[in-house]
């Protein structure tokens, strides 16, 4: 492999992880990760759109006139994210019911317009292919995350298997209720990006005001 | 009417766009620094979500839902498919016509909202809220009420993470939440607050 094509693919991942570094795309994050099985639909949709969504833009980018740009972007994304919408309909129609309304709502998801504004805009269709399979990976790869702990200690499954056999069910395990309803994953996404920050330093934002504390020797002059 | 008022208290309490739905986080977190500009944001969509879903909600009645075009006896038509793309279409015009109304007769208004207005074609929650309204099959009437309500609910909450994003700024935070994921547990908080309305419900 290329190293721009790795790049292209990898760094998303983490380091400029559209969801927790560039804070994009997070009303679906948010929304359809109660589970695992809808949120890895979710993923693959966002992923598919996105790739294939940046791939087409980026092959007609010459030809689009600037100042209509976003509604012909608009209509590309609309237009895949209705096919996406038909196929998990035909082929998934229990799940596709759970994630209601946020499969309408990729259109929205601001890492689409995001990438395109800022990467398939400007660059050939392989590369804002790939740009777009790394954003779109980066992005499933946060919400399998957040799905793992919220399924696992929400209620005590995975994919639908019990894992942790909870007491409604003769088990041991307490499910915390926190974790399926929307004050739960607010915090859940909240200390996570304090992990990935921990972790590498560089991401970290400037705080607006310090707290000084005045020694004595200051306040003297 | 006692219809119209409780899905007015529904919509701006126990269902919230942003704190039960997650719609529209983006600029929720985005734009809530300062208390000014999340008023004016706040401002914004409410007259852009009291607009758009109702219109949308014509349009799906009589021209893209099934059977809606009988009166050009067309019966059998079935254009929902079509429902996400005319929806957003309409959004990026009505946004467009109102920043237009708003700079010939309220320039001040016009003034105070600035670019805030063509931001809002891509917010979710005015899209989540026009999808929202086609799911639960809602009237004219309570498409109105819900369009209004719903932008009431998220101007409230927008308006009180930035209230407390101002005082956050002379608090001492750990380096890695700074920013970002301090806000992320500030609107965490502000959701168990909201479920009080409902009651929590574990």
């Amino acid at each position: 492999m290329k190293a721009e094509t790795k790049a292209a693919l990898i760094d998303p991942l983490i380091d400029e992880n559209p969801v927790t570094f560039q804070i994009l795309g997070l009303c679906s994050a948010l929304a359809v990760t109660t589970s695992m099985l809808p949120a890895l639909l979710m993923s693959l949709a966002v992923t598919c759109v996105l790739a294939f969504g940046s791939a087409m833009i980026s092959a007609i980018r010459r030809q689009i006139p600037d100042n209509i740009r976003i509604v012909v972007q608009m209509t590309i994304i609309a237009s895949l994210v209705i096919v996406v919408d038909l196929i998990l309909k035909a082929y998934a129609f229990e799940t596709s019911k759970q994630l209601s309304v946020f499969v309408g709502l990729i259109v929205t998801n601001c890492i689409l317009l995001g990438r395109i504004e800022t990467f398939a805009m400007k660059n050939g269709v392989m590369s804002s292919f790939l740009d777009g399979l790394g954003n779109g990976l980066g992005y499933g790869l946060v919400l399998m995350a957040i799905a793992f702990v919220r399924e696992l200690f929400g209620s005590g499954t995975l994919f639908g298997v019990t894992i942790l056999p909870s007491v409604y069910d003769g088990g041991w395990y307490y499910p915390n209720g926190m974790l399926v309803l929307s004050p739960g994953v607010f915090i859940l996404i909240g200390l996570m990006i304090w992990a990935i920050r921990s972790w590498r330093a560089d991401q970290v934002e400037q705080a607006e005001f310090r707290i000084h504390h005045v020694h004595r020797t200051e306040a003297a002059s | 009417m006692n219809n119209y008022l409780s899905l007015f208290l529904q919509s701006v309490f126990t269902q919230n766009l942003v704190l039960t739905m997650f719609l529209g986080i983006c600029p929720f977190l985005a734009l809530s620094r300062k208390l000014v500009t999340a008023a004016g944001l706040g401002a914004a969509v409410i007259v852009v979500m009291t607009i758009t879903v109702p219109v949308n909600n014509l349009l799906l009645k009589y021209l893209l839902g099934p059977g809606a075009l009988d009166w050009i006896g067309m019966s059998e038509l079935d254009l929902s498919f079509l429902a996400l793309v005319s929806f957003i279409g309409v959004i990026a015009a009505m946004v467009q016509i109102t920043e237009m109304t708003l700079a010939r007769f309220f320039p001040a208004l016009h003034h105070a909202l600035g670019i805030f207005l063509p931001l809002i074609t891509v917010n979710c929650a005015i899209l989540g809220a026009s999808l929202f309204m086609s799911e639960r099959s809602y009237d004219f009437g309570e498409s109105i009420v819900f369009g209004f309500s719903s932008g009431v609910g998220w101007a409230l909450a927008i308006i009180g993470l930035a209230g407390l994003r101002q005082k956050l700024k002379y608090s001492d935070v750990p380096d890695g939440l700074q920013g970002t994921g301090i806000t992320f547990i500030c609107a965490g908080l502000m959701a168990i607050g909201f479920m009080a309305f409902s009651g929590i419900r574990l």
